[in-house]
């Protein structure tokens, strides 16, 4: 039971406070990442050709330094997720996806509680997670995996001559950056469902969000992590 | 027939008539094209400071009384130039191909301009560095034969005669030259320059820039914008340069050619034995650590350095012929033959459409060259080949090489287009008598039968009696003219949906190259889902729902 808010039997009485649930770090990482994706998928779709108007050898400069760029990001957020341990995260979302399954399944029809609120240490819901888990498993790792060997067809190109190696690789590629984009535009409109239409956006920004917690909570963050409490 | 001429006539304001039956003087004026200017001080891989003053040379005060003798007084202290000179397929015009077997140069080849040298050696041998090829009695073993001045002349003074007369009105040619000074001349020789192998090799196919497309007149003095290396004002390259010689052998045939150069430069200072890009530029010559650097390194692995560096054939303001119809020779008007000057070129010269003595021709300038895949091999149709006409254009030189040959790289060419005289029934090509003063030779008979018949004779080749025309191709590597940095073709050019590079198999290029359901799917699935955000979102709006979400 590492989930405070879930753990006790009686609930105990909740207060909502304002408390930064994303990290200046995350942030940096979220957003930076949101300006490369969209950048490598401007000048990843002029480099095929969707977008006539955009010099190709312009593009390509683009895509290709937009790409590096996201590697390394991605390895420092590698290092950030272990450092910080923060790739707990993950794990008690997968373990609780049996209990939104049964949620969805029938606990919506006898009027059970929905199992989950955002709390301290959980920050989305269980769809948002099946699809940033979709996104982090399937499209992500395909497009950058996809990406990096067809960044690297210099050193492969002989190799690869009279077999279908480059047009393989760039169509896993261009099919990922579909989905990524089709994703982009659920997940951007996603954000506008939350109370108000910017609230995600400017939690994203701010990192705060006010959040019910127990006492024992808000104690703790007193304490211990009074940077974290908001106003 | 005539009817029609008569139309053609009245239509076009420059058609020229000439009373002689072909315009010989015009042969002269196009063979001598490139303007009379000494050669300047032009950069040659050969040997250079001087050490020796010809003017002050004994022997070559002359008088002389012809070539020839200039030729003994050459001799006379160059006392291997002789031996050396005759191993080169300058003078041999006979060439076995290595990895194709065949037997090639001038001698033998039937090309889709003048088609054989064989049987016309007293006009076509104008251009064999030799004194005197007329026919199959040339001296091939006497040094003296050799033209020495030809390629060493400086002054741009000396010329060559076609070794036999024409026919009768073709005694014209060349009226009204002012005669060598052959003192002078052998005084005043040097290393090639460019118009000294521009003398043949602008010419060839019977005029300024009409076969290659890349070679021209315009060369002699070249802006910097129409070729980097040639220009004085840029490297000032002499043809010798780049095209290094080994004992008067001459590199960079294109009988035989190297398609992709894999050793580049070598260690410095090694001797360059090859005419390649590659042999001074090397395999990976772009700017680093650019990332477009490396990535046309790696397109040079596929890619020859002239299909992005010379972007249009024929850019001198000297046109190149791309078309020739055989078939429609031998037209008169009042029993007369004719020309028609119908194409005006960019340096303002106009050529002919219609010859009498040749048929029907098209011209072409600034145009991009045709790209295919090339190996460096190319399978000639000869006189020997049982013709396969099932598909046509039959290529008079094919050019071999797939994507899947890693030796293989994608080169530009230009393409030349002809109803060639064949013999239909025999399914070959003929050696056609045109030139001499006989009464079988097509300049002067215009009976393409018995100048075909007499063609065939000479080697005693079966000849069915039927003439017949077929649409040829023959492809010419493009490999002068190369542009300025700044003016290769750009990368958009190719990587579109109408590339430059359009029909080539095994390619894959981005922007040019994609799925088709892929794309229609992708663009169907974000355009369906931008629908249905936009359409969720109204909903929203329009049952006044702030919140879709149960929980926060
Ligand atoms: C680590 C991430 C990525 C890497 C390493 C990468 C790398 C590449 C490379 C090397 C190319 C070939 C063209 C070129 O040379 O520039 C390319 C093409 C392309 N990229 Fe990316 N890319 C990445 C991310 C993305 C993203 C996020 C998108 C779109 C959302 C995208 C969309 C495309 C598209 C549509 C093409 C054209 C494919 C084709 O037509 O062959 N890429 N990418």
């Amino acid at each position: 039971m590492t989930d405070l808010s879930m753990a006790a039997g009686t609930p105990p009485v909740k207060t909502k406070r304002s408390v930064m649930i994303y990290s200046r770090y995350e942030r940096f990482w979220h957003w930076s990442q949101a300006i490369l994706i969209f950048v490598l998928a401007l000048s990843g779709f002029a480099v095929h050709g969707t977008l006539p108007f955009v010099k190709f050898s312009t593009a390509v400069t683009i895509h290709s330094w937009a790409a590096i760029a996201l590697i390394v990001l991605w390895i420092f957020t590698t290092f950030w997720h272990f450092t910080t341990g923060q790739w707990k995260q993950y794990l008690p979302q997968i373990s609780g996806l049996p209990a939104v399954i049964r949620f969805y399944a029938w606990g919506i029809l006898t009027g059970a509680p929905h199992p989950y609120s955002k709390t301290l240490r959980r920050k989305q819901n269980a769809l948002q997670s099946l699809a940033y888990l979709f996104f982090m498993v399937m499209i992500g790792p395909a497009l950058w995996s996809s990406g990096i060997v067809y960044l690297t067809y210099p050193w492969w190109a002989s190799w690869a001559i009279g077999t279908l190696g480059l047009p393989i690789v760039a169509f896993v590629h261009t099919a990922a950056a579909f989905l990524m984009i089709t994703f982009v535009v659920i997940h951007v409109y996603m954000t506008t469902t939350g109370k108000t239409v910017t609230h995600y956006v400017r939690t994203m920004i701010t990192g705060y969000d006010s959040i019910e917690l127990t006492p024992a909570e808000i104690a703790y963050l007193e304490e211990e992590r009074s940077g974290l409490l908001g106003k | 027939m005539r009817s029609s001429l008569g139309v053609a006539g009245a239509l076009f304001a420059v058609a020229l008539l000439f009373s002689g039956v072909s315009r010989a003087e015009d042969v002269a004026e196009q063979l001598s094209s490139a303007p009379a200017k000494p050669v300047a001080a032009q950069k040659s891989s050969g040997l250079k400071g001087g050490t020796a003053d010809h003017s002050k040379f004994e022997a070559l005060k002359g008088p002389f009384a012809d070539g020839s003798e200039v030729t003994k007084a050459c001799l006379s202290c160059h006392t291997e130039a002789g031996k050396h000179f005759m191993k080169s397929i300058h003078w041999t015009w006979d060439y076995t191909n290595p990895k194709t077997g065949q037997k090639l140069g001038k001698h033998n080849v039937i090309n889709n301009f003048c088609t054989n040298a064989r049987g016309n050696e007293g006009m076509c041998a104008q251009c064999h560095a030799g004194y005197g090829w007329k026919d199959d009695t040339f001296d091939f073993s006497n040094q003296n034969n050799i033209d020495c001045l030809v390629c060493h002349d400086t002054t741009a003074t000396y010329y060559r005669l076609p070794n036999s007369r024409g026919h009768d009105a073709c005694g014209v040619m060349f009226e009204g030259k002012k005669p060598i000074d052959l003192p002078k001349v052998a005084q005043h020789v040097g290393l090639p320059g460019r118009q000294n192998c521009g003398t043949c090799h602008y010419n060839g196919g019977g005029g300024d820039g009409v076969k290659h497309g890349d070679l021209d007149s315009s060369l002699n003095a070249p802006s910097k914008a129409l070729d980097v290396h040639m220009s004085p004002d840029g490297g000032n390259f002499a043809c010798t340069n780049c095209h290094v010689s080994d004992k008067h052998i001459v590199s960079g045939s294109r009988y035989d050619m190297i398609a992709k150069d894999e050793k580049g430069p070598g260690a410095p200072g090694s001797r360059r034995d090859i005419a390649t890009c590659e042999s001074c530029h090397s395999s990976k010559p772009h700017d680093k650590p650019s990332l477009i650097g490396f990535q046309l390194d790696t397109h040079a692995e596929r890619i020859a350095c002239q299909t992005c560096h010379i972007p249009e054939i024929a850019r001198g303001g000297v046109a190149t012929m791309v078309d020739w119809d055989w078939s429609t020779a031998g037209k008169f008007i009042d029993g007369k033959g004719y020309a028609l000057e119908e194409y005006k070129q960019g340096d303002g010269k106009e050529r002919h459409t219609y010859w009498t003595i040749k048929g029907d021709f098209k011209w072409n300038e600034n145009f991009a060259p045709t790209y295919k895949w090339f190996d460096g091999r190319m399978m000639y149709t000869t006189i020997d080949t049982k013709i396969d006409d099932s598909e046509q254009p039959v290529p008079i030189n094919a050019v071999m090489g797939g994507p899947n040959d890693p030796k293989a790289r994608i080169w530009p060419f230009k393409e030349m287009h002809t109803r060639l005289p064949w013999d239909p029934k025999n399914k070959s090509l003929v050696y056609n008598h045109l030139w001499g003063k006989d009464d079988t030779a097509f300049w002067g008979n215009f009976d393409m039968v018995k100048s075909v018949a007499a063609g065939m004779k000479i080697e005693n080749r079966p000849f069915s009696g039927e003439v017949g025309f077929l649409p040829t191709v023959s492809n010419w590597p493009i490999t002068h003219m190369v542009a300025p940095k700044t003016d290769a073709v750009k990368c958009g050019e190719c990587h579109t949906e109408k590339s430059r590079l359009a029909g080539l198999p095994g390619i894959y290029m981005p922007a040019h190259s994609t799925v088709r359901w892929l794309d229609l799917l992708g663009y169907a699935m974000f355009v369906t889902t931008i629908g249905g955000v936009v359409l969720h979102g109204l909903a929203r709006v329009v049952m006044g729902k702030k919140k879709t979400h149960g929980e926060v």
